[in-house]
């Protein structure tokens, strides 16, 4: 069996995810901050320790500025509806996930403002297609918020979003980051890349469990500006009924998931230990290789296409005369190939390359993928298209 | 007689953690311990520090940018 699937998830996790995971469950297992006893302080230590992780990982100075959540989506939908309120205007980029747009469209019924940016054809975001987009929604109110897809999931590219930043900020707005696909594969400096808030999942490039995953809020970003998506219980204040204000507990309501937390901690550590120069250089190999070997297959069109300097290792492509699920289906059945086929939850990104409503195949290879796995993956998608 | 330790207290346990952290690297050994109840509710752990070492630990906390609630010595 050959993976190529880690844009929807990796596998397999590494061992010391399943160990960190078990440790915290059969040793570890107290509640963090609702005792005082030496369980919930152990557990108290473990989530502390990834917390510390992430932010050194993002370079972020003040750990308590990492909110974790149950994934990405729920940390966007924490900047979106924290954020944004009737009145405001946000700009989004053209090739955004669902996790972006459910709740983008949901505020937008509400009286948000919403001006897309137009993607190129090949899927990518410019600074100057952003520009006009805060111009236009300039013209109908204060321009709150800018949000970015850092990489697509459904064509790779990279969004530069150290130029998005500054447009963001010349116009007096935070710059929102889905990091789902590049959290653990690229280099991401909050500071240095300008971004006010970061959302990560901890189940794809950081080899953690699903259920994981955070918001993390720049230096500059008053917390007290974002609604809690939910309330309840923190272990703090706990005489008064009021939502705490300070970081991390106004937004961290509830047992927060330690045994997944502990895993994600493991999951970085492997990441850490790889390198991340190490894992985008591999990854950058096998997109080439991909791109190349797909490129010579008589009948198959791969879409966007861009080189693999600028994109993480997706890559979308369709077979002449073949639905998308027929493909994906042999090439699991008789090769053993997994991927993806669809819309991928960005109708956006579809329409932007042309593939709305048919979809594309999408192959995204990991660090656990080899050379010789992307040449067997490439001789079954001839086999198919031949067949 | 003096009091052997000051009680450091925070709004949440993550800071406590984060302090517990911060310390250590300072070489001031800190012991996360149940809150006396009668100095507050915020937060059911505090960190224990020696007396002596404790406005060395709060400047340090502070440096880091730490939201300390109150120091005060543990009779």
């Amino acid at each position: 069996m050959i993976y190529l699937d880690y844009a929807a998830t990796s596998w397999p996790k590494p061992p010391g995810v399943l160990e960190a995971m078990t440790d915290y469950l059969t040793v570890t297992s107290g509640s963090p901050a609702r005792s005082a006893h030496s369980l919930s302080v152990a557990a108290g230590r473990t989530v502390q320790a990834v917390r510390e992780d992430v932010a050194d990982l993002f370079g972020v100075a003040d750990p308590l500025r990492v909110i974790f959540t149950s994934g990405a989506t729920q940390a966007i939908n924490l900047g979106l509806h924290g954020l944004l309120e009737a009145g405001d205007q946000v700009v989004v980029s053209g090739v955004e996930h669902n996790a972006v747009m459910r709740p983008i469209r949901s505020l937008e019924q509400h009286g948000v403002g919403v001006v897309v940016a137009r993607a190129t054809p090949d899927g990518r975001t410019e600074p100057a297609a952003v520009a006009a987009a805060i111009e236009q929604a300039s013209g109908a109110g204060h321009v709150r918020l800018v949000v970015a897809n850092h990489a697509s999931n459904v064509c790779g590219a990279i969004a530069p979003v150290g130029l998005l930043a500054a447009l963001a900020h010349r116009a007096g707005a935070l710059l929102l980051v889905d990091a789902a696909q590049t959290a653990g594969v690229l280099a991401i400096d909050m500071v240095a890349d300008g971004i006010d808030l970061l959302a990560f999942t901890g189940h794809k490039g950081l080899h953690g469990p699903p259920g994981t995953g955070g918001l993390v809020l720049g230096d500059q970003v008053n917390h007290l500006d974002i609604d809690p998506l939910i309330r309840g219980g923190t272990g703090s204040r706990s005489d008064s009924e009021e939502q705490p204000g300070f970081l991390p507990d106004r937004f961290e309501s509830g047992t927060p998931n330690g045994p997944g937390i502990a895993g994600l901690g493991a999951g970085i550590q492997w990441v850490r230990q790889r390198g991340l120069d190490a894992v985008r250089s591999h990854e950058r190999r096998l997109h080439g290789l991909l791109l190349a070997g797909l490129g010579g297959i008589p009948g198959v069109t791969v879409h966007g296409g861009i080189a693999p300097e600028d994109a993480v290792a997706v890559v979308s492509f369709t077979v002449a005369g073949r639905t998308v699920s027929d493909v994906g289906f042999r090439l699991d059945r008789d090769h053993g190939i997994l991927c993806r086929v669809g819309l991928h939850c960005a109708p956006a990104a579809h329409r932007a390359l042309g593939t709305y409503p048919q979809g594309t195949l999408r192959f995204a290879p990991g660090p656990q993928t080899t050379d010789d796995d992307i040449a067997h993956a490439l001789r079954a998608v001839a086999a198919v298209a031949a067949g | 007689m003096s009091p052997q330790y000051a009680v450091i207290l925070f709004h949440t346990d993550a800071a406590v953690f984060r302090s517990e952290r911060l310390l250590a690297k300072a070489g001031i050994a800190a012991a996360p311990i149940p809150t006396p109840r009668e100095l507050s509710s915020d937060c059911g752990l505090a960190l224990r520090v020696p007396r002596e070492r404790a406005d060395e630990a709060v400047a340090c906390l502070r440096t880091a940018r730490v939201d300390v609630a109150s120091f005060h010595d543990l009779p």
